[in-house]
């Protein structure tokens, strides 16, 4: 069953506006933090237990508390770059429901004492950006940002920036170079951004999810979040679903739902004619469970983490019967070969060479032990660099050859599709 | 050197320049600006918005070349984006793709020989449940068929 906690309004079109939204209850919660000590805003996120949405599931108030307690100038950044494969949830969070996060940005800005934030847009989401611009010169016409917010004392200022096209930006230290004008390249942590970030100073970076959760967070208090979902998978998550069901789309369910009966009622089950196959359950760079595995996991972070998996931006991906497994992993090591920054050279070499083996093996010119090369391959890419997009193109892969490693050693050996039958054709773009 | 901006385009660009803490943050939104201004955005643009905005013309290269969203190579009028990543490629973006460039008779990436169109196979859109999708120029358009082609490229004219 879907539990609507930030999805509520979304198939009202006047949510959209100030008006609308204020009628339905908005702008409520920025009155009650004014009333509340910025300390305990960021007591009361941490005892939501709400974790980031973007992919790492972080705590969200620990994540605030790393500031330095001091009067040195910060910033929130709203990551709103979503490039995760699979993942579709922000767009919509942002075309229907801007006020939501630009509240959630307010009161969390209030929290952590920070005079400016930016929504950092990718460039390809246009409408959400024209949408976004939009709900921001309504905030600072009614006051609710700029001088005095409210009569609180409190200033704020908020603007939005448009990305241009890097699945990296995502990557928070990468999202912060962006922002300053430079080539989007992620930075080696620690520092992190909470200590030195956008311009050198203090940043938080969160998920538009997770900002916009706090707006109900504080309307509705931390107790009541924390009863929904698991005791360390706390509240709702938006999840976006996509592949051969029946109702593709954006589900706001309880963490902990078991995922066959979100197949069955959310997704309205696989399309006639297809099977579930497989699922990758948070967006391609979380590791792909089989059916079995799937059926049995349950969707929060604990029981994704138990089966080697990951919950992540909560991109449900659901592979169905008629799908090359060899297939779909060579549409992501394109992917993941053509987003590498290439600062760190497990990550080029390796994004390269996955992406070579994959490719050949389709065109049926790989050999038996390209099936362990491939797994060999990603497990150097693990833990040794910059960023983790090294990591999110090797899991994929060591899941892919493991789990379904007959449809692989079919492929090398009979140079032709287990599943299709003949030779799968692929066009490389890049 | 004979290219010049547009007063308009100057003005939102010094607009810019001014509106975030650092002027570098402008680039990308003045490589936008020039991009819908002159098609392509050739060496001599990157000079021209170097002296523009007072940054070293190396700067504006490194960002230019950086993202996906400036256009390395001529595009028609109509730049038609299909995502193939995986979810797209699971409900036939693909078979999609190809059946527009034949009805186009073009390679992707090709410019057609009226100018109008290019088809490009690019990475996730963030639309992946309303796939098959493209983008074209600045708007998307979901849940495509490949028997509407005909009358989906009688939208641009
Ligand atoms: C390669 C890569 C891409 C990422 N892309 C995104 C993204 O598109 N959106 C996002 O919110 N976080 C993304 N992240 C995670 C961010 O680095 C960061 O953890 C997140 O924005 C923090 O917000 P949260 O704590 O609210 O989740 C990405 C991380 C990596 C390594
Ligand atoms: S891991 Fe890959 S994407 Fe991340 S910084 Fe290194 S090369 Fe760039
Ligand atoms: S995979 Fe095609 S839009 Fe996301």
């Amino acid at each position: 069953m879907e539990i609507k906690l930030l999805t509520e309004h979304y198939d009202k079109p006047e949510f959209v506006t100030l008006k609308g939204y204020q009628k339905l209850g908005g702008y409520e919660a920025l009155k009650k933090a004014f009333k509340m000590k910025p300390e305990d805003i960021v007591t009361e996120v941490k005892n939501s237990g709400l974790r980031g949405r973007g992919g790492a599931g972080f705590s969200t108030g620990m994540k605030w508390s790393f500031l330095p307690k001091n009067n040195e100038p910060r910033f929130l950044l709203c990551n709103a770059d979503e490039g995760e494969p699979g993942t579709f949830k922000d767009r919509l969070m942002m075309e229907r429901a801007p006020h939501q996060l630009i509240e959630g940005m307010i009161i969390s800005s209030f929290a952590i004492q920070s005079k400016k934030s930016y929504i950092y847009i990718r460039g390809e989401y246009m409408k959400s950006y024209k949408i976004v611009e939009k709900a921001l010169q309504e905030a600072y016409d009614a006051g609710l940002l700029g001088k005095n917010i409210l009569g609180s004392g409190f200033d704020h200022d908020m603007d939005v920036y448009r990305g241009a096209g890097a699945y990296i930006v995502g990557e928070e230290t990468a999202l912060i170079s962006s922002l300053e004008g430079k080539k989007g390249q992620p930075k080696l942590k620690p520092p992190f951004p909470a200590v030195q970030g956008y311009l050198r100073k203090p940043t938080i970076v969160n998920n538009v999810e997770t900002l916009a959760a706090v707006t109900w967070i504080i309307t509705h208090g931390a107790a009541e979040y924390k009863k929904i979902g698991t005791e360390k998978s706390a509240g709702t998550k938006v999840f976006s679903v996509s592949g051969n069901i029946n109702k593709p789309g954006v589900y706001e369910v309880a963490l902990g739902y078991p995922f066959k009966d979100f197949l069955q009622n959310e997704c309205g089950g696989m399309k006639a004619g297809f099977n579930f196959k497989a699922l990758i359950p948070g967006g391609s760079s979380c590791p792909v469970l089989n059916a079995e595995e799937a059926m049995k996991s349950t969707l929060d972070y604990e029981s994704m983490g138990q089966l080697g998996s990951m919950l992540g931006s909560g991109g449900v991906i659901i592979i169905d019967d008629k799908q090359c497994m060899v297939d779909l992993l060579n549409v992501l090591m394109n992917f993941y070969h053509h987003e590498s920054c290439g600062q760190c050279t497990p990550c080029r070499e390796g994004t390269g060479w996955l992406n070579k083996i994959t490719g050949s093996m389709l065109s049926g010119r790989a050999k038996m032990e390209d099936v362990a090369l491939l797994d060999k391959i990603a497990r150097h890419m693990l833990g040794t660099t910059i960023c983790a997009l090294s990591d999110a193109a090797a899991m994929p892969v060591m899941s892919f050859v493991t789990k379904f490693k007959e449809e692989f050693e079919f492929y090398a050996k009979e140079r032709k599709s287990k599943v299709r039958g003949e030779m799968v054709y692929a066009e490389s773009h890049h | 050197m004979s290219l010049s901006l547009p007063a308009a385009s100057k003005a939102y660009i010094q607009k810019e320049l001014k509106r975030y803490e650092t002027k570098e943050s402008a680039l990308i939104p003045a490589l936008f600006e020039a991009q819908k201004v002159f098609g392509l955005i050739t060496p001599d643009v990157i000079d021209l918005l170097a002296m523009e905005m007072d940054i070293p013309s190396s700067r504006v290269s490194e960002v230019f070349n950086f993202y996906t969203m400036f256009n390395k190579k001529p595009v028609g009028k109509y730049h038609i984006q299909v995502c193939t990543n995986i979810s797209c490629a699971m409900v036939g973006a693909r078979e999609y793709m190809q059946a527009v460039c034949k009805t186009l008779n073009v390679k992707s990436d090709e410019v057609t020989a009226d100018g109008k169109f290019t088809v490009t196979g690019v990475e996730c859109l963030g639309s992946c449940g309303t796939a098959p999708m493209a983008q074209v120029n600045d708007d998307y358009h979901e849940n495509l068929a490949v028997s509407d082609i005909p009358k989906f490229l009688e939208k641009f004219k």
